[in-house]
């Protein structure tokens, strides 16, 4: 493989690729973050959770055209307004979901993947008939478009920088409220014993609804993002779906740290098998890994003791 | 094969081609209108068709649910266009065409299923439709048993030919053998790196592109697939800008598409400067729409037509159909395919004077289209379309312009011996 290379091409291959890692990485933990937290914090097998990223999109394609139209002036910034928005809007559709529908499921995990299942066929042709079959273009700020040259080999995307600095943001924002403020006490209260939280005086109501709608926010603010680099349209949201499954289960379900331990995994182990061999295989490789290690330690990576 | 070419319409050249399009009166493409009475039921359906004193049905057959819908769409509309147009000049033996819409649902059981139907129970004259070959493969048995016609708009990878079905896309060769020789003339390319989604159609036209490039005595200096809903492009990127082709020659389909043209342009990859240039034959105006003309700009594209085509046919052609379906709408190289089906099928009928399946079929090979958006299309014996090859350059608003066509029709040949 070096044979070819010189030296210096070969080191900025290698910070590159590593690069590319990294990338992947951050998308796969802001993919992960919020399903990990409704399916690690509450049980729920969300198979819609790919809908409620693409929301995210919608809403940023939608944004894109109101500040084109009526507010040129904003065009540059509005994709922060935009993902405020898609978490608003994503937040707001999770509430109300877990209101009409998964709160009569919590003791029935198997029922909630059919219903969300069920949930995710209906948003998608939701997103037909509102948005046409066809896929929407988002128009991106330029400066958010192109790339720094470090060396004449070595490029640093910028939207991998954003995607990078967004998954900091939102994973520290996450762990401060599920674990520095006074909310996430009370949620992981009822994770530990629902019984015994209620009867200490949290609405454990208000918790499940609040805690299913921050798991579909974060999914809004992570289909916003990933307008940069995917598609959207009204099924993309099945392009993620099966990576994000794959990270939350790895890393052990109900553990955040695992989600990006598991996300730092496959990510690292993916970029670099794909560099050697064909995208495919290195699919594979990657998942017979998983499987592999999945074997040996069936709970995933990370696990929470708690007294179920 | 070659005295099966369409006379001298060959040799001369674009320009006068074009003159002599434009000097055909418009009204020629609804022609002289038959009349029914001059054609009884009786006689022209022996089978047991829809087919009544006034009006014949057909069936339009696409995913306008699931995956596909993104990609089918535009096939449908092109296809009711057509319809009504059709209608508009005298309908088909003097009889309206109407017709019944079935939802494939981008699933290939469904496919099989309403297939059925529209044959068994709705007795349609003819379908169109079918988008992805997986599609087309469910389809194929039940049109062969119950002996029904299917006008299929794909390009797709060739290897097929069945008497019941009548491709006006381009199979594989078609498609791809003339743009290589011209990026390869025109832009001195020596080294292509080939990538695409993974399954059957990239991988029959890599293998297409591979035999021809190697037959050049060229250089494929990497060829790889990438699991189809691939979202993450970055490391075929890195190895890209490693190998330093000449050409990327990119079949990436669906969402990945957009992701991988996303991420070449954040990894400094500048397809305007040609360096590597980019060429495609998957990304049509429809799929730019999803991209962003702004991510696109300057790749090319093989395909056989494009929609700022320059003459008159097209310019009918793209105002009727924005005057149908809305000013906004963008038309591919399959939606024009799509629309050549219910005229495909018309001229057929009329040179059969016979609805009956077994006489349409008998009398499509050699059937001619003067006035098809594309230019000039004619039937070949394998049921596939002699059509020229175009290259067209990406611009920023998302249209192609047409920087190449072959000064023949290419014949299509869908088992092309050596490249398989």
């Amino acid at each position: 493989m070096i044979g070819d290379y010189t030296f210096g091409e070969f080191t900025s291959i290698l910070a590159m690729q590593g690069f590319a890692g990294l990338i992947l990485f951050s998308v796969f933990v802001l993919m992960a973050l919020g399903l990990a937290i409704i399916f690690g914090q509450m049980g729920v097998i969300n198979m819609a959770h790919g809908e409620f990223m693409i929301l995210g999109a919608y809403v940023t394609y939608i944004c894109s055209h109101i500040v084109t139209e009526y507010v040129p002036g904003l065009f540059p910034v509005y994709f922060f307004i935009a993902m405020a928005l898609a978490f608003v809007a994503a937040f707001a559709l999770g509430v109300l979901v877990e209101w009409g529908m998964i709160r009569f499921l919590y003791r029935r995990p198997l029922d909630t993947l059919l219903a969300t299942w069920g949930l995710s066929l209906i948003l998608q042709q939701v997103y037909r008939s509102v948005f046409g079959a066809r896929e929407v273009g988002v128009t991106l700020p330029d400066w958010m478009m192109g790339s720094i040259a470090l060396t004449d080999m070595i490029e640093i995307p910028i939207n991998g920088l954003f995607v990078m600095a967004l998954t900091l943001i939102v994973s520290f924002a996450v762990y401060f409220i599920l674990f520095r403020s006074a909310w996430g006490k009370q949620v992981r209260a009822v994770l530990q014993n629902r019984v015994m939280a209620g009867a200490v005086g949290i609405n454990t109501k208000r918790v499940d609804a609040l805690t299913f709608g921050l798991g579909c926010g974060i999914a809004g603010i992570a289909g916003s993002a990933f307008t940069m680099i995917g598609s959207t349209g009204p099924t993309a949201g099945q392009l993620y779906i099966v990576d994000t499954f794959l990270v939350v289960v790895f890393g052990g379900a109900g553990s955040l740290i695992g989600t990006i331990a598991s996300a730092f995994t496959i990510s690292q182990a993916q970029s670099t098998m794909e560099f050697f061999m064909s995208g495919s295989m290195a699919k594979v490789l990657t998942l017979l890994t998983v499987v592999g290690i999945l074997m040996l330690r069936p709970q995933g990576l990370f696990t929470l003791n708690i007294r179920r | 094969m070659r005295d099966d070419v369409p006379g001298n319409t060959l040799s001369v050249s674009r320009r006068t081609l074009l003159a002599g399009i434009a000097s055909l009166p418009v009204l020629a493409m609804m022609g002289q209108p038959l009349l029914a009475s001059d054609y009884p039921t009786a006689t022209v359906n022996t089978t047991g068709l829809a087919v009544t004193d006034d009006t014949v049905k057909v069936g339009i057959l696409h995913s306008v649910t699931g995956t596909m819908a993104i990609s089918e769409t535009g096939s449908v509309q092109a296809e009711k266009l057509a319809i009504e147009q059709i209608n508009a000049a005298g309908g088909v033996l003097g009889r309206k065409i109407e017709f019944i819409q079935e939802d494939g649902a981008s699933d290939w059981p469904t496919f099989a299923e309403k297939a059925k139907k529209l044959l068994v129970q709705d007795k349609a004259a003819a379908v169109f439709g079918c988008w992805t070959s997986a599609s087309r493969k469910a389809v194929l048995p039940v049109f062969e048993q119950y002996n029904g016609m299917l006008y299929y708009p794909t390009f797709y990878e060739g290897l097929e030919e069945s008497p019941n079905v009548i491709y006006t896309g381009q199979e594989a060769t078609q498609q791809i053998l003339a743009g290589i020789d011209w990026v390869v003339k025109e832009k001195g390319a020596k080294s292509f790196y080939l990538l695409g989604s993974d399954y059957i159609w990239p991988r029959t036209s890599n293998k297409i592109a591979r035999k021809h490039i190697e037959k050049l005595g060229l250089e494929v200096v990497g060829e790889e697939y990438y699991p189809l809903g691939h979202t993450q492009f970055n490391s075929v990127i890195n190895k890209i800008k490693l190998r330093k082709p000449d050409v990327i020659y990119a079949i990436v389909v669906g969402g990945s598409n957009v992701a991988f043209y996303k991420q070449l342009k954040a990894a400094g990859i500048d397809l305007a400067k040609e360096k590597p240039l980019l060429l495609t034959i998957s990304v049509t105006e429809d799929e730019i729409l999803g991209i962003g003309g702004e991510n696109m700009a300057g790749a090319y594209a093989m395909m056989k037509y494009f929609q700022s085509l320059d003459n008159d046919n097209n310019k009918a052609f793209v105002e009727a159909f924005k005057k149908m379906w809305g000013d906004n709408i963008v038309i591919g190289d399959v939606t024009q395919a799509a629309y050549l089906g219910p005229w495909l099928w018309k001229a057929a009928v009329e040179k059969a004077g016979s609805f009956d399946i077994d006489k349409v079929k008998a009398a499509s090979p050699g059937i001619e289209l003067t006035t098809a958006p594309e230019g000039y299309v004619k039937i070949h014996d394998n049921h596939h379309l002699w059509s020229k090859a175009r290259v067209g350059r990406a611009k920023l608003d998302g249209q192609y312009e047409v920087v190449y066509e072959t000064s023949d029709l290419m014949e299509p040949d869908p088992f092309p011996e050596g490249y398989q």
